[in-house]
């Protein structure tokens, strides 16, 4: 009954995640005083020990519970990255909550959880499996969206975040059914392609449905509409991982199922190209409008993903899949940092109840906070893709493998994109660096938590953008550890 | 009876949950839309097991109930906390964030 020893330690960070999130819930009621130190140490060490004990899976590919997951390079690099955005949040939320006063376990606890889940769908061979990882890190996340209870901005993202979501994960399980119908497995390995043409359509319409349920986990255009609310109503440091986790995941899934079940279909192509152009100018264009910082960073990650759109349709257009494949991976770890070092700066810099989120209240930061401001100025440097920080590489990544497929075209609006997108960067800086300061309240304190995110953020967009070999490398084996047809 | 007729009814009541999420204006109506559409795609499951002879197509649906049930409970407690806040649960009415 028990199953054997090698699959569990390929299930190894899941694992740990889950003990430690409900060892979290379980000593909760029993501690007073130093809870929370030993909370978020607690939380900080399961998120850690399952970063490292990601060590089995990398060591040790193959296929897990009959079928159901394959630990391939593929599923390990993204683990690395959904473990380490974990990690990260953990130790950065916790002098929020504090702030704010919502210090609960539970909310390591769901942090946890949802990691647990973007891990499963990482690793998941098996449609249904994909399915439950996909709703594990949505209904935790959307629990953790609305965990400010009685700020009714943060009850606000949490209904939109829901009722969206939910809605996207009804059109994804159908797609799941129609596949199941056409194809009678949902083991992506073992499909066999239908030959009527009444199962061909079956099997159009279940992949359509399927697109459409993952575009609005990743926020892809015309199905975007609810990220700028649930991202500016949700806690900042849950902003911080709604916008690099999951993300990751639903990239991660979206490449597993297109690799297999085949998009070399044009109509997909077609589908991811149009995507791609509409996501990168829906973003972009409305940000330049936004006056809240955490509104205009949201518009930003939506065009973000716009980017990444454009290395899957490189992906989708070609016969070497592993260059799109890869550059995809490689801008996934590198928006991953640079987004949540962002977002978790912004957490600190808004001060109680998030009262100064505009982008005036940074006015002169960079005489009242020169090392932070920097710091912010940095992740938005790499956020436009500027050389010498990880977002140019990632970018050139991305530009490399369209040209590759020859999409000149979206090469084209990429670029075009980018000088766009320069505009709303530049001004928050020009605003911290050019002005003069005015603000009534004291400058935001930087716990030395927050200062340790922070830094290992700077970090890996410094390493990410001047050595980028090491990853590259281990992004291409991903990239063809990925079973292709 | 042919399996087509499952299916149809299993599209024609996922294409209601859809009508109802977009064009209904109370929070729970359009939760309950959604619950609709899950069990249009439980049908369809049923109902393409019956047709290939597996029994998978049946095992799924307990999955997605077990799902759709822990979906319910977060919705649910997420529609509580509105409805104390506001004393409104129209979604027309829920507008701090623009959209």
């Amino acid at each position: 009954m028990f199953p054997p020893r090698q699959d569990v330690l390929r299930l190894m960070p899941e694992i740990i995640l889950s003990l430690s999130g409900i060892l979290l819930m379980l000593i909760e009621p029993f501690l007073s005083g130093a809870r929370r130190t030993l909370i978020v140490t607690l939380a900080a060490l399961g998120s850690g020990l399952a970063l490292v004990s990601t060590i089995y899976p990398a060591t040790l590919p193959g296929t897990a519970f009959s079928g159901l997951l394959r630990i391939d390079g593929f599923s390990v690099f993204v683990h690395v990255v959904v473990e380490a955005v974990a990690f990260l949040v953990i130790i950065g939320s916790a002098d929020y909550l504090d702030r704010e006063k919502i210090q609960h376990g539970e909310y390591y606890a769901l942090v946890l959880f949802a990691t647990v889940g973007m891990c499963v769908m990482a690793g998941a061979a098996e449609l249904m499996t994909a399915f439950v990882g996909l709703e594990t890190s949505s209904i935790s996340t959307y629990i953790l969206a609305g965990y400010r209870r009685d700020v009714p901005r943060s009850n606000e993202s949490a209904m939109k975040y829901f009722l969206l979501g939910s809605f996207a994960t009804a059109f994804f399980l159908y797609g799941i059914a129609l596949l199941y119908g056409a194809t009678g497995t949902t083991q992506l390995a073992r499909m066999t392609f239908p030959t009527t043409p009444g199962r061909e359509r079956l099997l159009d319409l279940g992949l359509g449905l399927m697109l459409v349920g993952l575009a609005f986990k990743i926020a892809a255009a015309p199905f975007q509409l609810w990220t700028p609310d649930v991202y500016e109503g949700a806690p900042t440091p849950v902003t911080a991982l709604m916008a690099s986790g999951p993300k990751a995941a639903a990239f991660a899934l979206l490449l597993r199922i297109l690799a297999t079940v085949g998009a070399a279909g044009t109509f997909w192509f077609w589908a991811l190209w149009v995507s791609a152009a509409l996501t990168m100018f829906v973003g972009n264009l409305a940000a330049i409008a936004q006056s809240n910082v955490k509104r205009m960073l949201a518009y930003s990650s939506i065009s973000h993903a716009g980017y990444i759109l454009v290395a899957l349709a490189a992906a989708a257009a070609s016969d070497q899949v592993e260059l799109g494949v890869a550059a995809v991976l490689y801008y996934l770890a590198v928006y991953a940092l640079m987004k949540l070092g962002a977002f978790i700066f912004v957490s600190q810099l808004g001060g109680e109840s998030e009262r100064h989120m505009e982008i005036d209240d940074f006015r002169g930061l960079a005489v009242r906070q020169p090392v932070a401001a920097a710091c912010f100025a940095l992740f938005l440097l790499s956020l436009l893709g500027l050389p010498v920080t990880s977002g140019f590489l990632g970018k050139f990544y991305i530009f490399n493998a369209a040209l590759a497929s020859r999409l000149i075209w979206l090469a084209v609006l990429l670029a075009i994109n980018t000088v766009i997108a320069a505009f709303y960067y530049l001004r928050v800086i020009v605003v911290m660096y050019m002005r003069q300061p005015n603000q009534t309240w004291p400058p935001a304190p930087m716990p030395w938590a927050v200062t340790f995110v922070l830094s290992i953020a700077a970090a890996g967009t410094f390493y990410l953008g001047l050595f980028p070999g090491r990853v590259m490398a281990l992004a291409t084996q991903a990239a063809l550890s990925l079973p292709g047809r | 009876m042919p399996i087509s007729y499952y299916l149809a009814l299993s599209a024609v009541l996922f294409g209601l949950g859809v009508i109802g999420f977009v064009f209904k204006r109370n929070i729970i109506t359009i939760f309950m839309s959604i619950e609709l559409m899950l069990n249009a795609v439980n049908l369809a499951f049923i109902a393409f097991g019956l047709a290939l002879g597996q029994l998978q197509g049946q095992v799924f649906v307990f999955f997605v109930i077990v799902v759709a049930a822990a979906e319910a409970a977060v919705g649910l407690a997420i529609v509580i906390v509105i409805a104390r806040n506001r004393q409104s649960l129209n979604v027309e009415r829920i507008n701090l964030l623009k959209l």
